[in-house]
Parts: C-alpha cells; structure tokens; sequence
C-alpha cells in the first residue's frame, strides 16, 4: 500500500519536476548491535564502518536518501533481537536490516526475514549455519572456519606434528577447534588433545600447564576478543611455553587491534590469520582508516567489524539501486548474488549459492611499524577462501 | 609431582589475589556490617589511576601503587562521609541497592573517561621476568603477589589484635552506643576502617591486574566471586578469608587443568559444600 502510494507520488512528482532523480524519498536501514555494555566497542565499530562508509560514498542512492537507525542490543540475546527486527520492520518502517554482532542473535531474526520482506546483511555474526536458514541473508564478515582452515597448513609447514587446541567452550570456540583439526590432519599433522575452556576463565596457567604435559609442539588457541585475551598470551609467556619453543597459531580475534596497545610486547611475534588487518597496505584501506577513525574517534578503537559493517553498507547500498528504492527482498537478495568489489581488506566476492564473502585470508604477524605501535603485519596471502563451512555442505 | 607443585603454585597466587582484594570486603561487611558490593569498583578505580601513572605520567611500579592506593583512598573520603555514613546500620536490601547503584555510576563514568579497552599497568623489569624455581618457570610478578598477600594477612592481624586501634575497632563493632558513651570517636574508627577497606581494594586491584585485567565492567564481572570468597570465610574473619581464598583458589586451579570442560563446576560444588558444613563461612561469628 504504501509502495503503491510512494511510487505514485514519484510519477507525480517526476511530471512535474520533469525529473526523475529528483523526488527524496527516504530508505531506512536498520542497524542492531552492541553499542552499550561489554561489547560496546564492537558496536562503535559497527558505527564507525557505516558512517565512514556513507561519508566517503554520500548519503542517498540514485536520489533515494538512505537514513540508518540504530537499535542497541548489549548482550546476546535473541527474544530481545527478534523484537528489535520486528519494532524496526513494523513501527520504523525500515527495508533492510544490518549489524548484529552475535550468532543466536541473527538465527532468531532470519525466520523473520520473508514475511517482512526484508533481506538482513550480517556485519558480523561468524557462525557457518547461519546462512542456511534463510534465502534472504547476506554476510559480509568471515566464519571462524574460513579465518581458521589456512592455520592447518601453515602450522605443519613450520614443522609442527604434534598439536593441541585450546578453545573458549562455546559456538564459534567449537568451529575453530573442529576446523583446525580437519585441516591440520589433511596437512599431517595430528592434535594430541583439545582442551575447551570456560568462557569466563581468567587464570590461564592450568591451561598452559596442560599444554606443556601434552608434549605438542604447535598450541592453537581461540578466545573471542577482549580482556581474557591478555591473561592467555601472557600466562603463555610466563610459564615458559614460549622460550621452550612452542609455536602459537590463532584466528586473528585473538590479536584483534583494539587489544594490541595492552597486549604490546607480550604479543610480539605471534602469528594469527584473519580477514582484515587495520595496516593492511592499499589506497581503498587508506581512505577507509581514515574515514573510519574520524568516525570512531580513537586510532586505537578501530578493528574488523568496522570493516563488516563498511562492506555490508556497500552491499546494501548496492541492493537499494538494483529495486530503485522498492521494497522487494528477493530482487535485492538476488541483486548482490556474485557482486565482487575492492573492499578495504582487498578483492572480497559475494558467492552466488552461499551469500557469504568469498575473501583473502591473511597471515599476520604481531610486529612494531614505524611510529612504535604495535600492528597486525601481514606476511602471507590465502586467496579466495571461500567458507569451508558452507562449502562442504 | 611436579605437576601437582606447579598447579599448587599458581592457585597459591590465584587465591593470594583473591586475598588481598577480598579482606577489604570481608571487614566492611563483618565489623561495619555493610554490604558493599562496589568494593570492586574501588579496586577497579585504583587499577585506573595505576595505569594512567604509570603508561601516560611515565612513574615507577612502586610509586603507581602509592598514588594508586592514596587516590582511591581520596575518592573514597567524601562518598563515605556522604553515601555510607547514611547505610551504616540499615536493612541490607537499602545497603545492596545504594552499592550497586553506585557500582553502575562507576563502570558508567570509567567507560566514559578512560574508553572501553583493557588497560594494563607495565611491571618493572625484575617482576616481568619469568623465574627458574627449580620444578617450573614462574612469573616473578607471581611471587611478588604471594608475598603481598602474606604481608597483608599478617599486617591486618597485628593492626586488629594488637594495637588501640584495633582494640577501639572491636568495642564499636561489638557495642558502638557504648563505646560511644565510654568516648570512643565511633564516627572516625568508622572511617578509618573503611579507607583502609578500600585501601586494602586499590592494593588487590593493582597487583592483581594481572589476574583480573582492568576494564570497565570488573566491577561487575568479579563482584559474585568476591562475594563468595567473604561468605565462604566468614564475614570479618582474617583467617577465614585467608583460608577460603587458598581453598577456593586451589579447588579451581585443579578442576581448571583436571577438567577444563567442567569450567567453574568444581568452584561452585566447592562452595555449595563448604556453604552446608559451615553455614556462617569457616570461621564466621554467630550473630
């Protein structure tokens, strides 16, 4: 009805302005994640990422103006996800919806996604499964397998034979385990044991103990970012693992650049993959880090889910000019479906069957730059990873 | 053998940090009977002011813990003089909900000043250095957490059994209207307690930051696990306290490398127990 009654208004308005860019409607998006509580910093990085990316790209679509609405979900949650979607499709009226930073938060909007007839572009939320329950999303961020499958290899071509994996017992803790697993095994190598911690452990030299009476060589660790981070490379340093020579390898959330300052010198040469380093060399990082910042306010602040969130306001605004700022979430969907573009992180393709971001893995090492700070360098490229997750099903 | 040395070692550590922060609570709560659930907050903002010393003003490990300790202790005065003085002596539910409030104040205006990242305090060289003990290496700065926790236990002890003070401090806690009447200045023991409660947080928040990283929300994050350890020990009770941080901090430390998967199952079967033997803590006193 009310698409019946704005495209109206448009030919009207095209008749007598004699203009067809000239009528403003307005296109609303919809923005859920954390932007208070613990995770707060993950959601100014959400902010920062649209804001840098509408200000370097404007702020309307073939004359449609594109207004964002933020909603906070400190915590995961998913009744309280479900409600926001529902509030921003049925009050505010909003097309599209983007963000959210945590799995079960985006499995209990998806089923909302065709009756509202909205496609949801996820900045972040990692888990492989979440693609498959609905035709209807899109994700511009990385899955824990996608990040962690190169590690495998590269552990066993430093010599690594005998391995232990030491995971944050939940979701995406359990992903990284099982993916290291089967491509460290493809490569070779064989994993003596897999330890699952606690989530809110904060003294780690048990664990470390643990390692060392294991007799690996190589330790994988997963811990989502944040403060328990500090306490594992630490307590890795300290209680001799790292002069003994075992080697340490992690998905890239572990040195996630916003912890670095306090990581510092205790993170020195630990080598992690992921998707996106801030230092990562080309002209389109260069004008999105500095977009971004100014945003963000703090060099210091800024890390990967701004880069999610950059993408996601790419892809959606790619969807807003393939239905000329009609509602319809299939055409939009479809629209994107192997859409490939220069992203701040590099050459990332949107895979047609999976919707998911086919990308560059990179191998980092935690090394000084010029000014004395402390950056993830990269060293390696992984072309074209796809997710092996979702490719395997 | 060395194994069961090596974990002994590092659950000495882990309770020591749980100690020193914990006695603070256990005081309050015992001998002034209020429950102040922002006794977190206070180690938290130490942690604070010993970073900002001692990352951006450049001072020494030492003279961190120092401002530090003095600071916390000087932010704490006027609360104490306007908030607390109100609670002393109140139902617990007014006490629990003035604290908690204020905790939320605290992690609200931490976040809005000092932003949402971790923040460490830089050691000196000779406590970041791993030290050859013989069965394993350990980290110095874990030795050096040991023996600030004994100096606290046997401090406090002497302060409270042996001195005026303490003997002023338990005829208020027994009696204060006739301790009053025999003129004893309850308002000033009162006060003083209390700074060395919040000085004993800022202490444990400091040297203990390397356990418990500093961020906004410590204060909440830990408050259930500091709660536990005073309720375990018995509120007021310095060697109860003591013992309830070494038997928690190994009862985890074990269950962490035995059964990692079990996560804080050993932790919390522990204090169920010993909750059921000793209703009042170990060493609680009847009320």
């Amino acid at each position: 009805m009310t698409a019946g009654k704005k495209i109206l208004g448009a030919a009207v308005g095209a008749v007598l302005m004699g203009s067809g860019s000239a009528y403003a409607d307005t296109i609303k998006v919809g923005i859920i994640g954390p932007f208070s509580g613990p995770f707060a910093l993950q959601g100014k990085n959400f902010q920062a990422g649209v804001e840098a990316y509408r200000a370097l790209n404007g702020k309307s679509v073939k004359g449609h103006d594109v207004e964002i609405i933020y909603r906070d979900l400190p915590a995961a949650n998913p009744a309280q996800s479900r409600a926001l979607a529902q509030e921003l499709v049925v009050k505010e009226k909003v097309q599209y919806l983007g963000g959210v930073y945590f799995t079960p938060d985006a499995m209990a909007i998806t089923p909302l996604l065709s009756q509202a007839n909205t496609p949801l572009v996820i900045f972040n939320a990692a888990t492989s499964a979440i693609m498959n329950t609905s035709p209807l999303v899109v994700r511009t961020s990385f899955t824990t397998a996608q990040t962690t499958n190169p590690l495998g290899k590269i552990a066993f071509d430093e010599g690594v034979r005998k391995a232990i994996t030491v995971v944050s017992d939940y979701g995406p803790g359990v992903d990284a385990e099982n993916a290291f697993k089967k491509a460290f095994e493809a490569a070779g190598g064989e994993v003596v044991e897999s330890v699952r911690m606690p989530m809110n452990t904060t003294d780690f030299s048990p664990i470390m103990q643990r390692v060392r009476d294991s007799g690996a060589t190589g330790l994988f660790a997963f811990l989502p970012s944040g403060p328990p981070t500090l306490g594992f490379v630490k307590a890795f340093n300290e209680t001799g693992l790292k002069r003994a020579g075992t080697k340490f390898y992690a998905p890239g959330d572990l040195t996630q650049e916003s912890d670095l300052p306090a990581l510092g010198e205790a993170a020195e040469g630990l080598k992690t993959s992921f998707h996106y380093s801030v230092a990562h060399d080309s002209p389109e990082n260069k004008r999105f880090v500095e977009a971004a910042v100014k945003a963000i306010g703090s060099a210091d602040q800024l890390s990967f889910p701004a880069v999610g969130a950059y993408d996601g306001m790419h892809v959606i605004y790619k969807m807003i000019e393939a239905t000329d700022g009609k509602q319809d979430a299939q055409k939009a969907v479809d629209a994107v479906k192997g859409l490939s573009w220069t992203s701040p992180r590099g050459p990332v393709r949107i895979e047609p069957e999976t919707r998911h971001i086919t990308q560059n893995i990179y191998l980092r090492e935690v090394a000084k730059n010029a000014d004395g700070k402390y950056i993830n360098k990269e060293i390696q490229t992984f072309p074209d990873q796809k997710d092996p997750g979702l490719a395997t099903q | 053998m060395r194994t069961i040395l090596s974990i002994a070692i590092d659950a000495l550590a882990f309770g020591m940090v749980l100690f020193i922060i914990c006695i603070g609570l256990s005081l309050t709560m015992g001998l002034m009977r209020v429950v102040n659930l922002a006794h977190g907050a206070f180690a938290m903002i130490a942690g604070y002011i010993a970073s900002y010393a001692a990352r951006d003003l450049g001072l020494g490990y030492a003279a961190a813990i120092f401002l530090a300790i003095t600071g916390t202790i000087v932010i704490s005065i006027p609360l104490e003089r306007f908030l607390y003085r109100r609670i002393y002596g109140s139902s617990e539910l007014t006490q629990v909900l003035m604290t908690i409030g204020l905790t939320f104040c605290v992690i609200g205006i931490t976040n809005y000043f000092m932003g949402p990242t971790l923040k460490t305090i830089p050691l000196p060289q000779a406590l970041s250095q791993p030290v050859d003990v013989g069965f394993r290496t350990i980290a110095a700065h874990r030795l050096f957490v040991i023996a600030c926790g004994a100096a606290v236990a046997v401090g406090l002890w002497y302060l409270i059994e042996r001195t005026s003070f303490g003997i002023k401090l338990r005829a208020t806690v027994d009696n204060s209207a006739m301790s009053d009447a025999l003129g004893v200045r309850t308002q000033v023991v009162y006060a003083i307690s209390f700074a060395i409660a919040i000085g004993l947080a800022a202490l444990g928040g400091v040297v203990g930051a390397e356990f418990l990283p500093i961020e906004p929300y410590y204060a909440l994050r830990y408050m259930v696990t500091f709660l536990v350890v005073v309720s375990v020990g018995g509120a007021g009770s310095i060697p109860g306290a003591l013992i309830a941080c070494l038997v928690l901090g190994l009862v985890d430390t074990t269950g962490r490398y035995l059964m990692p998967d079990f996560g804080n199952f050993f932790f919390y079967a522990a204090v169920i127990l010993i909750v059921c033997l000793f209703p009042r803590g170990f060493l609680g006193r009847a009320q």
